[in-house]
C-alpha cells in the first residue's frame, strides 16, 4: 500500500520559486507551467503573493506529473528551488528535500530591518547552501546587464534551472513566444540561453 | 486544450459562462482578481461597490428584477454584508443570486481567520466548495441552477489557496439563460415582520429538500476502495488528504457542504471502518457529522488553526499508523532575517506617519490599508486597527474614554485611506461631529485602493472598466457632515505636515485633515522623474535618514547608500537630513 503511494508520488516533480517582490518570479513560474501544459503534463501552481508589491518574498510552487492532487509543495518535498535572491534561498531551502538541488542568484536585496542595521545581513550564505543541497551559483544580475537589461534576470534564472534540472524535453521556444512581448523577445531568448551556459558552466566545474 | 487557470480566474469565467449579468464586489485578498478578470467578459455588468454590504444588496436587486447576479468579496467582508444576505434567505430570488466568500486560513493577508462556513449554516443558504479551479467553473454553474430551482441566494465559499492556485480546466460555452420577468410582489420582497413570519417555514422546507439534492448531488460522491479507512473531506483539504492517506483508502468528497447529505455519509459511514474527517479551520463537518451519532477522527489530531497542506497532516497523523514517514529536511547552518513588508519608496502615508510619530502625546487610531505597515518599525506610530472603517470610531472612544477618565493632554486622531473612508468611514466622521468628539479625523487619499493592487473607488474618477466616473469629493463629503475646517496639505512636504497637525490641534472648530497625493503605482499617474542621492562629502552617517522606514535607503560598512532601482525622488529622506547631504538627480533609465 505504501509503496504504491511512494511511486506515485516520485512520478510528481517539485519545484520552488522564492524571490522578493517585482523580480519577475510570477512571468517566470507563466513561462515554465506553460511549457509543462503544451507538453501534456497535468500542472498545479500556488502563489503567496498577498505583500508582494510592498518588498516582502514572494514564493511560488510548481508541481507536474500524469495526476497531481495538492496544489502546495510541503517542506522537505521540493526537488529544486530556484532562489532569485541570495537570502530568500535560505528561507525557501526548508521546503528543499535532502539533497535537492539549489539555483541561486548571487544577488543582494537587502530588507528594511538589514539596511537599517537592525538584523545583520548573513555571510556566507552560498556556502551554507553548499554544505547541505547540490547548489548551483550563478549572477544573473550581472548576465542581465550584460544583456542591456537588469529586468531580465529572471529569463536568466529560468535557462539556468532548466540546465539545472534538465527540463531540456520541454518546448521552451514556444513558451518563451506565448508569454514574451514580441519586442522583448529577443533580449529574453539571449538571457535564457546565456542562463542555461552560466548554469551548465557551474556543473562541469563542480564535477571537476 | 486545457488551460492552466487560477482559481479567481475560473470562477469569473464561471460567473461568465453562466450568463450572469450584474456582478458588484469589493476588493479584498484573495477574492480581488475575480471581478477584474470578470470585467474583462462582454455582456456582464461589473463594478466596485463601495463595500460589500452595498455588492451584497446590489446583487440581490438585480436577481429580484430579473437577471442573475453575483456579489464577491473577502471572508471579513461578509461581516460587512450579513445584514441583507441574512435577509434575502427568507425573502429568495427571481434569477439566481450567488455570494461568493474568499477567506483567508494562514492569514496570508487578513486581520483574522475566520472560517465562512458558519454563515451558510447561521443564514440557511446552500453552499458549494470548490476544490480546484474545474470545480470553480462547474459549481458555480450549478449554483445559479440552484438558486433559482430552490429560490434562494447560494454561498460560493473559497479559499486562498484555491483562489491563488492555477489548475487545468476545460472551458464550456457561454449558456444562454432568457431574462425572467419582474413584477411586484410585496408579499415576498418586503420584508415586514408579517412576511419575514410567512417566508420562515418556507426555508425549513427549502433545507429538506436541498439535503435531498445533497444526497445526490454530482459534487457529493463516494470513492470506495478497501474500506479499512474512509476520508470525508472538502475544498482543497481534499487533496491533501489524498496526498497523504494509503492507497487503498475510501473517499467521500463533499463539494456541496450545506446542508450535508446525510443520507450519503450513513451510507458512507456503515461501510468503512475507520472515519478521518480532513477540513481546514473550525470542525464544521465534523461537528455536524458527530451529531449524527458518527465516530470519526478529527479535530483531536487535525488542528483548527492555520492552513492545512500535506506536512501538516502527515505530522498530525504520524501515529496513526499508515501516513509516510515524516518526511526530512536538511537544514542549513545560517538562517534568512525576515523581509516584512514595507511602505514602498515614495508612499504618500510616510510623510504623515514621519511627522506624526515625532509629536508627543498622540493617540493614532489606525485603520487597515497600506498605511497599516506604519505600526511597525521605524515609524511606529499606530495605536490601532480593528477593521475596515474603525479609524474614526475607535478614535472616538478612545477620546471619550480619556475625557471621562480626566486626561487632558492626548492628542487622538483616526486614520484611514480614501477607500476605506468611502467604504464605512463616512459614519464613523459623522460621529465625531454629531457626539461632539475630540478627536482629528485624517484621510491619507492616495487616489486608489492600494493595499489590494490599486483598484478604482468612488474618489478615483474611474470604474473598474477603466471608464470616466463620477468623482466624489471626500473634502466635500467631511463639509457637508460638518468639519468646518479642511487641511490639504501635501504629505510628502515634511514642514506642511507639522504646521497642519499643530493647526488642527489649536483649532477651535471642527477640524479634518485630507491628504490627496497619489500612490506611485497608480498607472495613469505621471510623476517628476527624479531620484535622490547621498553627497559622500556631506554625509555623516549620523542615521537620522533610516527613521522614514524608506525600503531604497541602506547602510554598508556605516556609509549611506540609496539604491537608483528603487528611489522615486519623494524627497522625505531629504528632508529629515541636516547635512543637507542628500541631493536631488534626474532618474536614471
Ligand atoms: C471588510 C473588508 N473588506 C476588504 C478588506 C481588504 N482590504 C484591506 S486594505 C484595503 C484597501 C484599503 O484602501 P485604502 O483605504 O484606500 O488605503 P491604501 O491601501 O490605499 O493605503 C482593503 C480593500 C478588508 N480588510 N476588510
Amino acid at each position: 500500500m505504501l509503496s504504491e503511494k511512494i511511486k506515485e508520488s516520485s512520478l510528481i516533480k517539485n519545484i520552488v520559486l522564492i524571490g522578493v517582490g517585482g523580480q519577475g518570479t510570477i512571468l517566470v513560474s507563466k513561462i515554465i507551467s506553460s511549457a509543462l501544459v503544451t507538453a501534456g503534463k497535468d500542472v498545479k501552481m500556488s502563489e503567496i503573493h498577498g505583500m508582494a508589491q510592498r518588498g516582502g518574498s514572494v514564493l511560488t510552487q510548481i508541481r507536474y506529473g500524469e495526476n497531481v492532487h495538492s496544489p502546495i509543495i510541503s517542506e522537505g518535498e521540493a526537488d529544486i528551488l530556484v532562489a532569485f535572491e541570495k537570502m530568500e534561498a535560505l528561507r525557501g531551502s526548508k521546503y528543499l528535500r535532502p539533497q535537492g538541488t539549489i539555483v541561486v542568484n548571487d544577488y543582494t536585496i537587502m530588507p528594511l530591518p538589514a539596511a537599517t542595521g537592525r538584523v545583520s545581513y548573513p555571510s556566507s550564505i552560498v556556502d551554507s547552501l553548499r554544505e547541505k543541497y547540490n547548489t548551483i551559483s550563478i549572477d544573473a544580475g550581472e548576465a542581465a546587464i550584460q544583456l542591456g537589461a537588469s529586468r531580465v534576470m529572471n529569463v536568466v534564472l529560468l535557462g539556468a534551472l532548466v540546465e539545472g534540472y534538465n527540463m531540456t524535453e520541454f518546448d521552451w521556444d514556444r513558451a518563451l513566444v506565448d508569454n514574451i512581448k514580441p519586442q522583448f523577445l529577443n533580449l529574453n531568448i539571449s538571457a535564457f540561453a546565456k542562463g542555461r551556459q552560466l548554469a551548465a558552466e557551474t556543473i562541469i566545474q563542480a564535477a571537476i | 486544450m486545457k488551460k492552466l487557470m487560477s482559481g479567481n480566474e475560473a470562477i469569473a469565467r464561471g460567473i461568465y459562462e453562466a450568463s450572469v449579468q450584474v456582478a458588484s464586489a469589493y476588493p479584498g485578498t484573495p477574492s480581488t482578481e475575480i471581478l477584474e478578470n470578470l470585467s474583462h467578459y462582454p455582456d456582464t455588468y461589473s463594478e466596485w461597490a463601495p463595500n460589500e454590504k452595498v455588492a451584497a444588496e446590489v446583487a440581490f436587486g438585480a436577481a429580484v428584477a430579473g437577471v442573475r447576479s453575483v456579489c464577491i468579496m473577502k471572508h471579513v467582508g461578509v461581516n460587512v454584508a450579513a445584514d441583507p444576505i441574512f435577509t434575502s434567505s427568507y425573502l429568495g430570488v427571481n434569477a439566481g443570486f450567488v455570494i461568493v466568500s474568499a477567506d483567508d486560513p494562514g492569514m496570508h493577508s487578513s486581520q483574522n481567520e475566520q472560517d465562512n462556513r458558519h454563515y451558510a449554516r447561521a443564514a440557511k443558504l446552500p453552499m458549494f466548495e470548490p476544490a480546484d479551479s474545474q470545480d470553480c467553473i462547474d459549481m458555480m454553474k450549478e449554483a445559479y441552477l440552484i438558486s433559482e430551482e430552490y429560490d434562494c441566494p447560494v454561498f460560493f465559499r473559497t479559499t486562498t489557496r484555491i483562489c491563488h492556485s492555477k489548475s487545468l480546466v476545460s472551458e464550456g460555452a457561454k449558456q444562454e439563460v432568457p431574462y425572467k420577468p419582474y413584477s411586484r410582489n410585496a408579499g415576498k420582497y418586503v420584508a415586514v415582520p408579517a412576511v419575514a413570519a410567512a417566508r420562515r417555514p418556507l426555508i425549513e422546507e427549502r433545507m429538506q429538500k436541498l439535503e435531498e439534492y445533497s444526497n445526490h448531488s454530482t459534487f457529493n460522491k463516494i470513492e470506495f476502495n478497501d474500506k479499512k479507512i474512509g476520508v470525508i473531506s472538502s475544498g482543497v483539504a481534499m487533496q491533501y488528504a489524498r496526498e497523504v492517506f494509503p492507497a487503498g483508502t475510501s473517499y467521500l468528497q463533499l463539494g456541496f457542504t450545506y446542508p450535508l447529505p446525510k443520507k450519503l455519509i450513513r451510507q458512507f459511514a456503515s461501510e468503512v471502518e475507520t472515519i478521518y474527517i480532513v477540513e481546514e479551520l473550525d470542525p464544521f463537518l465534523e461537528e455536524q457529522i458527530r451529531a449524527m451519532d458518527i465516530k470519526v477522527v478529527g479535530k483531536d489530531k487535525i488542528p483548527a488553526m492555520f492552513e492545512l497542506n500535506p506536512s501538516i497532516l502527515r505530522h498530525a497523523l504520524s501515529d496513526e499508523g499508515f501516513a509516510d514517514a515524516v518526511i526530512e529536511t536538511a537544514e542549513t547552518k545560517i538562517q534568512a532575517v525576515p523581509r516584512p513588508p514595507v511602505l514602498c519608496p515614495g508612499c504618500p502615508h510616510r510623510g504623515f506617519f514621519y511627522a506624526a510619530s515625532k509629536l508627543e502625546n498622540t493617540v493614532i487610531a489606525g485603520d487597515i490599508g497600506c498605511y497599516t505597515l506604519a505600526a511597525s518599525d521605524p515609524l511606529l506610530a499606530m495605536d490601532t486597527c480593528i477593521c475596515m472603517g474603525g479609524g474614526f470610531t475607535v478614535a472616538m472612544g478612545m477620546a471619550k474614554a480619556f475625557e471621562a477618565a480626566g486626561i487632558t493632554d492626548k492628542k487622538v486622531f483616526g486614520v484611514m485611506g480614501d477607500s476605506t473612508f468611502f467604504h464605512s468611514g463616512i459614519t464613523g466622521a459623522i460621529e465625531i461631529i454629531y457626539n461632539g468628539g475630540n478627536v482629528i479625523p485624517v484621510v491619507l487619499d492616495n487616489r486608489t485602493t492600494g493595499m489590494t493592487g490599486q483598484q478604482d473607488n468612488p474618489g478615483t474618477g474611474y470604474s473598474v472598466t477603466n471608464d470616466p466616473a463620477e468623482k466624489i469629493s471626500i473634502p466635500a463629503i467631511l463639509q457637508a457632515i460638518g468639519f468646518q475646517e479642511i487641511l490639504k496639505p501635501n504629505p510628502l512636504n515634511l514642514s506642511a505636515v507639522e504646521k497642519a497637525l499643530n493647526l488642527a490641534l489649536e483649532s477651535e472648530v471642527p477640524t479634518a485633515i485630507v491628504w490627496e497625493s497619489p500612490c506611485r503605482l497608480i498607472k495613469r499617474e505621471e510623476f517628476a522623474p527624479i531620484q535622490c542621492a547621498v553627497d559622500r562629502d556631506l554625509c555623516t552617517s549620523c542615521r537620522v535618514c533610516l527613521d522614514v522606514g524608506c525600503p531604497s535607503i541602506y547602510f554598508v560598512e556605516d556609509q549611506a547608500y540609496i539604491d537608483d532601482t528603487l528611489c522615486v525622488g519623494c524627497t522625505v529622506c531629504k528632508q529629515t537630513c541636516v547635512f543637507d547631504a542628500i541631493k536631488i538627480k534626474k532618474m536614471e533609465e
